[in-house]
């Protein structure tokens, strides 16, 4: 089995400054909340958009004297993930309380795992184009819980304290600063989702906050990240800055960008970075301290007292393991060598596993690249058009498949074909018999052909001189015979009869 | 490890403890007795062993992922000095 198609890194961005070239590195914490039904440490809901303080235990809104118990099914999604990311597994872990005030985390400390996360090593390779990857390592994950929400636009002088999400379990992937540019960043958020998403693990959905990322920016000179990999001694590197909690891809990249240019800038003036919490503000498309998060930075981590030590067995890692999906990377290579896609088209066809799905069924024991056309161009062409998704679609996959069957047996044009998915798409029925029904069929019978060709040349002599000077114009020739036909005509036959008669 | 007024002044402060400002000396003093009746633990030589978590074979109890709670807005919010429309009100947060 193949892990991953060949591929090459690509080049880092490099900005120019007022004096002289600078690259950037980048590394993030991706946050992603565990598709789990209850809290990692309570029994309240998960449920997104749920009445202010309904899904809240005793436990969440830190009342005195209730105890934390974990959720085996968060701690399995955690593994699962590191699994897929082909991560070291700790057999043992433990959580530690990570210690700061704020108004929606009740218990005065957010319990993660600093110490003895329960993921090590991993590695994401994020697609950059075909036959162009950044090879991304994962330092950790660990598992810890997500604080409730403040909304200061409801009143004046009083913010307002939401504990629904006070709680639910995160994923914390923290990956190492490899990541060489903007665009990169956004690639990299985009697979950690599609490798997610196909784990089941997480749904991904950003709008609903179930994955953020908070993202390191510096600026270094050219060769410095070079020297950096080899001793992987971060004194070649510049001070970094954390921009927090950002949940969209455009934003991400836009941030990263203004971040390193003011670096640049400072850099450039003689000055020095201070390593520190930055916020995005989108409107002005600006990043600035913040302030408060400084002193908070003091957390004083201590092994929480409530929870003994995470002790998970190999055995059950191994049963994870071996129900593990086929993984992007995998299916993709798979998709190329079996199907004879190109590199883009496997990559659009396996960026949600449905679709992927879907084009199977279409493909088997079919024309690969031929359904592969038809899925991607026509079905999720026609299906954005109403903005549904593969799971709503009208066609089956055994409709589609029967009507590249009918393609590759030559018994409709393309063109025909065309018609034919349009009316299966919006009135249902099976392909072969609408094709019957309404004498869709292409005309191969090249005696019906040669007649209206000649009919068409007997028509039009001031067309046929023109054509025969100029040969480009017998294409007018061709779509006449199309339409006296009907669009039945095989294109092909019609081509060479019209060349024949014209005697070009 | 010292432990001096400043020292104090600031572990007071983030643990949001009010301590006036004559009261600091004694509590460094208090916060040096307690760590140096502790650091006697260094005398002994662990290199090697593992840290022992509890002292009964125990296991982390674990949960299945089934909801079993919440729906108690009311109850939560009940001892809130300030809740409206279904929230905490606190004094204003906001970056």
């Amino acid at each position: 089995m193949l892990d991953h198609l060949a591929y090459e890194a690509p080049a880092p961005k490099v900005i120019a400054g007022a004096k002289e070239d600078w690259e950037l590195v980048i590394g993030m914490e991706v946050h992603a909340q565990v598709a789990s039904k209850a809290k990692l440490f309570s029994g309240a809901s998960t449920q997104f958009g749920a009445e202010p303080n309904s899904n809240v235990a005793f436990v969440d809104a830190a009342m005195p004297g209730m105890l934390p118990v974990i959720n085996e099914f968060c701690v399995e999604q955690a593994v699962r993930t590191g699994l897929g990311l082909k991560a070291e597994i700790n057999l043992t872990s433990a959580f530690d309380r990570k210690n700061y005030f704020y108004p929606d985390l009740p218990q005065g400390y957010q319990i993660s795992q600093l110490y003895h996360p329960i993921v090590g090593e991993g590695e994401i390779i994020v697609d950059m184009g075909p036959g162009v990857a950044r090879k991304v390592r994962v330092e950790r994950i660990h598992l810890e819980q997500d604080a409730g929400k403040s909304i200061h636009d409801m009143d004046p002088n009083k913010s307002f304290v939401d504990l629904n999400r006070t709680g639910v379990a995160l994923m914390e992937i923290v990956s190492r600063p490899d990541i060489r540019g903007p665009e990169e960043a956004a690639a990299y958020v985009t697979k950690l989702r599609q490798i997610l998403r196909y784990l089941g693990t997480c749904d991904g959905n950003m709008q609903e906050g179930s994955m953020r990322a908070d993202v390191n920016v510096s600026v270094c000179r050219p060769g410095q990240y070079e020297k950096y990999m080899e001793t992987q001694d971060f004194g070649h590197l510049g001070t970094r800055c954390e921009i927090k909690n950002m949940n969209s891809m455009r934003f991400i990249q836009m941030a990263i960008d203004v971040e390193a240019r003011r670096q640049i800038a400072i850099l450039e003036d003689g000055g020095e970075i201070v390593q520190e919490t930055r916020l995005y503000d989108a409107d002005k498309n600006e990043t600035r301290s913040m302030r408060s998060k400084e002193e908070a930075h003091d957390y004083r981590y201590f092994p929480c007292p409530d929870l003994m030590p995470l002790e998970i067995e190999q055995g059950w890692v191994d049963d994870i393991a071996a129900s593990l999906p086929e993984l992007p990377d995998e299916k993709m290579a798979r998709f190329v060598k079996d199907f004879g896609l190109s590199e883009y088209d496997a990559g659009v066809l396996t960026a949600e596993a449905e679709n992927a799905a879907y084009f199977e069924q279409v493909a088997k024991g079919r024309d690969g690249k031929l359904a592969a056309n038809w899925v991607i161009n026509e079905l999720f062409g026609r299906l954005k058009k109403e903005d549904h998704g593969i799971t709503e679609s009208p066609v089956s996959p055994a409709q589609l498949g029967s009507i590249i069957e009918l393609i590759s047996a030559d018994t409709i044009s393309g063109k025909i074909a065309k018609e034919l998915f349009e009316i299966v798409y919006t009135e249902g029925g099976d392909p072969a018999q609408i094709v019957e029904e309404r004498g869709m069929k292409q005309v191969t019978d090249t005696g019906a052909i040669e007649a209206a060709v000649d009919q068409i040349i007997a028509d039009n002599p001031a067309q046929v001189e023109k054509a025969q000077a100029n040969p480009k114009l017998a294409g007018w020739f061709v779509g006449q015979v199309m339409k006296a036909t009907g669009g039945k005509a095989n294109p092909k036959a019609v081509n060479q009869l019209v060349s024949r008669k014209l005697g070009l | 490890m010292s432990i001096d007024i400043e020292t104090a002044r600031k572990v007071a402060h983030l643990a949001r403890i009010r301590v006036e400002e004559d009261r600091l000396p004694a509590l460094a003093q208090e916060f040096n007795d307690i760590l140096g009746f502790i650091e006697q633990l260094n005398e002994v030589d662990v290199e090697g062993i593992e840290p022992m978590t509890s002292v009964t074979p125990m296991r982390l109890k674990r949960r299945a992922d089934v909801v079993t709670d919440g729906d108690q807005q009311e109850k939560i919010l009940k001892n809130a000095p300030d809740a409206r429309e279904g929230f905490f009100a606190v004094p204003k947060v906001v970056e």
